[in-house]
């Protein structure tokens, strides 16, 4: 390892990406903007939902149970003279759910004689079709708190529940998306800063003339390695204080590990991006495999959105080798948990053993095209 | 137009992405295989959700709750905890999702026809997977209510909730994302075979070598844009035949509604694939575009999170997204039975995004001429 070389590789690397803006855009306008819209574009929070209301025979008991639905911030309720204009709405996605009162409601809630409320959910989002039911279980609930306080008598069910959600007591879904965010923008940054470099060295030519010169492989690589960390980190500064500052994410652990884990994390990404260009040597393709391997893994096998826990066993097997999956994790438990050093050093042990991984196949595949 | 010229260009066109074996391999085998893994990897249904239980009860009542919850498929119990010496580590270290705690007078209070009460911890660092686990926890408490209530002579409630979802009974949600998947593995095949045609070509050099050809301007768009549909078109096609055969989500609408909405997204995707192209310079810059354009068309689609959830500005952002209206177009057509009368308020605002991407890049075409 010479120092004196690996400055001037360093140096043609930095003065590389002066010249073509398109990577300090990578690095730093694109966390900016994709943070900004996903933050605000992605909750699970149904807030608003529309729901049709119909009332065979309107009383002033059918209007004291809906009055729960008008009352509540989750629901943006609508009156339907007949089930035949709700069912229409619901068919035209005008309203997300029917609340439907039989003529007998009024009759057997008074004698207490359990009547049956109808309720119809549009199930083809079936997450938010169960988000919709459970807020409507809420409103079922609280109004039968208030029938039995009306009546004098007290409201006894056999099993109560008390919950408490820990590091995340409100249940503010940003506050787990914006961390996992991150994750998911670190790992197409990474890899999109370097997947394109190596690329154009080989379809330029120039790959030859660098081997040619008295460099060794590992300088080539770390020369190019060293600007775009830099400017990853760079982003990664910016994308934690957007999460703090904009987004209003508490940081419960140290800002200290957050970079050190960060860091890590950028290290497999560059990696991951050095292999795709070493393997294709072709800029198009190397892009095209940027894509598919890294923002939609990413998104969907990483935790970040949905829980790995409940897939099925091969695509578990699939997860462990998605880097962004240990990041995500070591993110939210560092924002929302803090320092919890078991999790974090099993997650950081499996970082580092990736970017060994990627680095090592790097070296070993270009000494290899040499010949 | 002279559609013999076209054709020759469609020609070079389909060899310039398919001479390259890495190129071929990465069109065809990716999209199939991330379907798969997607679609079964893409799920709001929980399942296995580990837990522990604390019970300080020594009652006949709690050995019976808990056994609600080793039959459902939802958990796996982990362990019973002797103490609660443990619980915060347990949490934090991720050992299980929730613990479940039953005091010791939990079987007393239930044979005095007093409220027992059970205490659970939950993990919110996910705050999803912590609504839903906690859904599922108060329905399986729900159903031992009930029934403890209809044995042991407690008083019926005056109301029941009797809840029924249409299109999807069963609330799976893979009925919902592999549709979802069709549209994102389309517009990617199509960006991809069309962000960077227009710069590769620039970059190359060869682009001033078709422009000085008798081909005119909307002869080399035509040329450009052709394979896309094609290949786009046909990878749809199997896309849509694994969905179908394979995880046997229900096709429930018109065969023609579906194409035609095919059709009109492919004309909106490959046009912005094409604007980004003729706009940028290199290929990085190409790809830099694509990916700029694909990310946020991802999110803000109602791909995995609802639109009607973001916020309002967000949500009028989101009418610009070719990607949103064949969505619904999907799911409409496989779910909910849709046939063209029901989708005409999705063609057209796909027809008019395609319009104009269109044009821009035959704009940019002419600008960049000059």
């Amino acid at each position: 390892m010479n120092a004196q070389r690996l400055r001037g590789l360093i140096r043609k690397e930095a003065l590389q990406i002066l010249r073509d803006p398109s990577s300090i855009a990578i690095a730093f306008v694109m966390p900016f903007f994709l943070l900004l819209l996903f933050g605000y574009g992605v909750s699970l929070d149904a807030r608003h939902v529309p729901v049709a209301l119909v009332a065979d025979h309107a009383t002033a008991e059918t209007s004291a149970f809906f009055a729960g639905f008008r009352q509540s911030p989750y629901f943006r309720p609508r009156t339907y003279a007949d089930m035949a204009a709700a069912r229409q709405a619901l068919m035209e996605r005008r309203v997300d759910g029917i609340i439907w009162l039989r003529s007998s409601f009024t009759r057997r809630a008074v004698r207490s004689a359990t009547a049956p409320i109808g309720v119809i959910v549009n199930g083809v989002n079936a997450n938010n079709a169960r988000i919709i039911k459970g807020y409507v279980q809420g409103v079922w609930g609280l109004w039968l708190g208030t029938q039995a306080q009306e009546r004098g008598e007290s409201l006894v069910v056999p099993v109560d529940v008390r919950s408490r959600v820990w590091f995340n007591p409100a249940l503010r879904s940003r506050d787990y998306l914006v961390p996992g965010l991150i994750a998911v923008i670190m790992t197409l940054i990474g890899a999109l800063l370097t997947a394109l470099v190596v690329a154009r060295e080989w379809e330029r030519g120039t790959m030859e003339a660098l081997m040619a010169s008295p460099a060794t492989i590992a300088e080539i690589l770390i020369g190019k390695v060293i600007p775009y960390f830099a400017l990853g980190m760079g982003g990664m500064t910016l994308s934690v204080f957007m999460a703090i500052a904009v987004f209003a994410v508490p940081l419960v652990g140290s800002l200290w590990l957050l970079f050190a884990c960060s860091a890590l994390f950028l290290l497999t990404a560059l990696g991951m991006g050095l292999l795709i260009s070493t393997i294709a040597r072709n800029q198009f393709v190397a892009g095209m495999i940027a894509l598919v391997t890294t923002f939609l893994p990413a998104f969907i096998l990483s935790g970040f959105i949905f829980d790995i826990n409940s897939m099925p066993w091969p695509i578990r097997a699939i997860t462990h080798i998605i880097a962004a999956r240990y990041f995500v994790s070591t993110l939210q438990t560092l924002f929302l948990a803090g320092d919890v050093w078991p999790v974090i050093a099993r997650n950081m042990a499996a970082l580092g053993l990736i970017a060994v991984f990627f680095f090592v196949v790097v070296v070993r595949i270009s000494h290899k095209r040499l010949d | 137009m002279d559609w013999y010229r076209v054709y020759a260009l469609v020609i070079k066109e389909f060899l310039a992405v398919l001479r390259n074996k890495a190129s071929r391999m990465v069109l065809i085998g990716p999209p199939v295989i991330q379907l798969i893994v997607f679609s079964y990897a893409a799920t709001f249904n929980l399942r296995h959700v580990p837990m522990m239980v604390y019970n300080e009860d020594t009652g006949g009542a709690s050995r019976q709750l808990i056994a609600r919850f080793q039959g459902s498929p939802y958990f796996a119990l982990k362990g019973m905890l002797k103490s609660s010496r443990r619980v915060a580590d347990i949490i934090s270290d991720k050992q299980a999702l929730m613990i479940l705690r039953i005091g010791p007078r939990f079987s007393r209070d239930l044979a005095l026809h007093r409220a027992a009460r059970v205490e659970l911890i939950i993990d919110g660092r996910n705050s999803n997977t912590a609504l839903i686990a906690l859904n599922d926890v108060n329905t399986v408490i729900q159903a031992f209510s009930t029934e403890w209530a209809g044995a042991h002579g407690w008083r019926a409630a005056p109301a029941v909730l009797v809840t029924r979802s249409w299109f999807n009974p069963n609330l799976r949600s893979r009925w919902f994302i592999v549709p979802g998947v069709v549209g994102l593995l389309t517009l990617v095949v199509a960006m991809l075979v069309t962000g960077l045609s227009v710069a590769r070509e620039r970059e190359a050099g060869t682009f001033d070598q078709l422009l000085v050809t008798p081909l005119n301007v909307w002869e080399i768009l035509l040329g450009k844009a052709l394979p896309g549909f094609l290949i786009g078109g046909l990878e749809a096609t199997l896309i849509i035949v694994v969905a179908v055969l394979w995880f046997g989500v229900p096709f429930t609408g018109g065969v023609l509604a579906l194409y035609l909405g095919l059709f009109l997204f492919l004309l909106a995707a490959i046009g912005v694939g094409l604007a980004i192209s003729s706009a940028s310079a290199t290929q990085q810059q190409g790809l830099l575009g694509a990916f700029l354009f694909l990310v946020p068309a991802i999110i803000l689609s109602g791909f995995a999170t609802p639109i009607a959830n973001m916020p309002v500005a967000v949500q009028y952002l989101t009418y610009l997204n070719p990607l949103r209206y064949f969505l619904v177009i999907l799911r409409g057509v496989f779910l909910e039975g849709d046939g063209m009368g029901m989708l005409w308020s999705q063609y057209i605002p796909l027809l008019a995004i395609g319009l104009v991407t269109m044009t821009t890049a035959t704009w940019l075409f002419r600008h960049r001429l000059t």
